[in-house]
């Protein structure tokens, strides 16, 4: 006869106690079976920021809930754009999953094919969880990541707006006020730079192809708004395009640091980060680094806006990223990289992503959060300043295929009037360049 | 026939029993030891010969990446001719090579002759001179983008210390290049330095005894002895030096990219953001084909300038 011991009994009243809580489990993933395929291996490839270290720091959460292994690499993002596209083409990627800049690399990826259509796995109920709440993603993010066809073959991941950084001991300093459009940010900018004391007004990207996102933020302002028209015909030597190159030329020369012509955005951020500009138009990943106090002498004091109105719009450039599943993959990893992306992009990490200041998730719910913002180390105005930019937001690169020549062509020529050339002359030389190459590739298309 | 020799039978007639030994064991030989070539000949072939070809016929057809590929013929090569940002890159490829040669072996000998003399913690300084070489370059570039920001760079810094205005370094066009070249310099002086202070270890120093026997000066024993001995030494950095110049490529696109504009980039860098970021593989095929005919010209140039040295010698 077994004999009921006191460590029998204790070790019975604790599985009591925990039954109802592995009930409930039970019944949440009988729901969906996230374990479909479990010992499958994926291969995951991103490129190298905050948010995959987010995702890769927290994939065992999803190796266990699913069983799935997961193999992931960070790439530098110039770099890693140049892996993804030369391993499509070759027909035998060595990824499952990958992520994809939409505003450098989705017209390509979606011509090429190399992802497959996400619409039919989420109207798959066997595949999606009841969780994954696809209405929570933001229409402009969801519009970002659809190619013209209407295949969707990325879902999003992040949006990038560009905002205004600004550094509020100078400001108050000065006393002035942030903002609210472009002739006042370069009349404030002027008034913030002191040469002799080392002190910029402004400070942002001039090193070509960099810099074309600075500019097309001018551009957003203007009545034309893009660098294309609806059929891809390239609008860079325009009135509108001339007059946000000489505004570009204007603040860069007048506001900028010596040397901004050679500024990508590390150089700007050190500038900033040092407490040596006022302002900074950049994208919104950056609040992370400038809120650290072992690398930024402006933590704690960073200011956040929604950029200037132009003279005839208000629009912040938005960029985006999205996850995308390798159309060459067989059945079972398509499926298991599916379960990756319901994951990877589910409210809790996109909740993560925000609070990290790793930029703005591409769901709705994160914003949402009251609880989470509070207790976040960023202010409240950084929250706000990412709702209301998600409201004016508008793709600040051209949805082409060669838009890495495009960037190349139009940034060497603005890097020229940084150093005093006249804009309308660089701007139609640049247009009069890159024009065939556009041509040839929309033929191809 | 031992070994299964097959000469014919007229021909074998006609031969004298040694001849017909020789050409046997010729025949031997070449029957025993061709398949030791075949190993090294496929590789050749795999690595080298296959590579080229397809180089070759890569830059007669129009293909960028995720598209078809079609034959275009010459369209490429005519489409460089008249392409300015190449032109550009032609002559900022020579203008930085010809710089990052001779700096460096004009340093490199004087280094490597006040490192010749003997005085104390010699062998120590000596370490310390080579220890940049033995940096990796894209760690270096690295930290030396730190060092040239315009604002917040220790080397404006060091320039203000003297009362010296600012530089923009790399930040401006007119800059770009010798401040690269600098980098250069600082990264590989010791090498010619280490090539140079090998030669001079070699050198006799009977001329030398003699040269100060007639009244020479230190001046004319180096013009007239040292320098002529070295050249050979000379003619090995500067070749090693060329080759290096002209390939480089992680220092100047970590550093600028081939920026502000196009203001430092090398061919290199054209080749690299055609093939690499514009996709455009027989585009930047046919620039393979034009910079390796350059090479050529450049080594055919220097092997030449070499048997002058040693005529001269």
């Amino acid at each position: 006869m077994t004999m009921i011991t006191r460590r029998g009994a204790l070790l019975g009243g604790a599985g009591m106690l925990a039954a109802p809580a592995l009930v409930s489990q039970v019944d949440a993933q009988g729901a969906f079976n996230w374990r479909r395929f479990a010992g499958e291996r994926i291969e995951v490839s991103l490129t190298a920021n905050p948010r995959s270290q987010i995702l890769i720091q927290n994939q065992r959460e999803f190796e266990e809930l699913t069983g799935i292994r997961v193999g992931s690499e960070a790439i530098p993002e110039q770099q890693h754009r140049q892996k993804f596209v030369i391993e499509f083409a070759s027909g035998r990627p060595s990824f499952d999953v990958i992520g994809i800049s939409l505003h450098v690399n989705k017209r390509q990826v979606g011509r090429a094919r190399w992802t497959a259509d996400l619409k039919p796995m989420i109207a798959d109920a066997s595949l999606t969880s009841p969780d994954f709440d696809f209405a929570d993603f933001g229409a402009g993010a969801v519009a970002y990541s659809t190619q013209a066809d209407g295949r969707m073959d990325t879902l999003p991941e992040f949006t990038d707006y560009f905002i205004l950084y600004y550094n509020k001991e100078i400001f108050a300093r000065a006393g002035v006020q942030v903002p609210t459009t472009y002739d006042e940010m370069y009349e404030t900018a002027r008034r913030l730079t002191d040469a002799r004391a080392g002190q910029a007004g402004f400070v942002g990207r001039g090193v070509r192809n960099a810099n074309v996102v600075l500019y097309t933020s001018f551009l957003l302002g203007t009545q034309q708004r893009d660098c294309t028209d609806a059929n891809q015909r390239l609008l860079t030597d325009t009135p509108d395009a001339i007059a946000a190159g000489e505004f570009y030329k204007k603040i860069m020369r007048d506001c900028a640091p010596q040397g901004v012509a050679g500024f990508n955005w590390n150089e700007a951020q050190t500038s900033f980060s040092q407490g040596r500009a006022a302002m900074w138009l950049d994208g919104v990943g950056f609040a992370a680094p400038l809120e650290d106090p072992t690398r930024s002498r402006v933590a704690g004091k960073v200011g956040y806006a929604v950029v200037p109105r132009g003279a005839a719009r208000h629009h912040c450039a938005l960029f985006g990223t999205g996850l995308g599943i390798s159309a060459g993959s067989n059945e079972r990893k398509r499926g298991a990289a599916w379960l990756y992306l319901q994951w990877a992009l589910n409210k809790r990490n996109q909740l993560r992503f925000l609070t990290a200041g790793a930029g703005a998730p591409a769901r709705q719910s994160p914003y949402r959060d009251e609880e989470a913002i509070r207790t976040s180390r960023f202010g409240r105005d950084y929250f706000e300043t990412l709702i209301a930019s998600s409201r004016i937001a508008h793709p600040g690169l051209p949805e082409i295929v060669p838009v890495t020549e495009f960037r190349d062509t139009l940034g060497t020529a603005l890097t020229n009037t940084i150093g005093g050339a006249d804009v309308a002359t660089e701007l139609r030389r640049a247009t009069e360049a890159f024009r065939p190459i556009l041509e040839q590739s929309e033929r191809a298309t | 026939m031992s070994g299964g020799t097959t000469i014919p039978d007229g021909k074998a007639a006609a031969l004298t029993g040694a001849a017909a030994d020789r050409v046997r064991r010729k025949r031997a030989y070449a029957r025993h030891y061709w398949p030791f070539v075949v190993p090294a000949a496929v590789v050749v072939v795999a690595v080298i010969v296959f590579p080229w070809i397809f180089t070759l016929w890569m830059s007669l057809n129009e293909w960028k990446l995720g598209s078809g590929r079609s034959f275009v013929g010459l369209a490429n090569y005519e489409r460089l001719w008249g392409d300015e940002r190449f032109h550009g890159a032609i002559w900022r490829t020579l203008y930085f090579t010809a710089l990052a040669v001779v700096i460096p072996v004009v340093l490199g000998v004087a280094a490597a002759l006040a490192f010749h003399r003997r005085f104390p913690l010699r062998g120590l300084a000596r370490t310390i001179f080579i220890l940049p070489m033995m940096a990796t370059p894209v760690a270096v570039a690295l930290v030396w983008t730190m060092m040239f920001h315009p604002q917040l760079g220790v080397l404006n810094w060091i320039l203000s210390q003297f009362g010296i205005p600012p530089s923009l370094w790399v930040y401006d066009a007119s800059t770009v290049i010798p401040t690269l070249v600098m980098v250069e310099v600082w990264h590989w002086t010791p090498l010619v330095m280490l090539l140079v202070l090998g030669g001079l270890a070699s050198l006799p120093v009977d001329p030398y005894e003699a040269a100060k026997i007639d009244g020479a000066t230190g001046w004319q024993a180096f013009r007239y002895i040292t320098l002529p001995l070295l050249a050979p030494f000379l003619m090995v950095a500067i070749i090693i030096r060329t080759i290096d110049a002209l390939k480089a490529f992680d220092t100047i696109y970590v550093i600028t990219q081939g920026g502000p504009g196009t203001a430092s980039e090398t061919i290199n860098i054209f080749l690299y953001l055609n093939a690499f970021a514009y996709y455009n593989m027989g585009y930047a095929s046919a620039v393979v084909v034009v910079f390796f005919i350059l090479i050529i010209g450049l080594a055919l140039l220097l092997l030449w300038s070499r048997e002058r040295f040693k005529d001269a010698a």
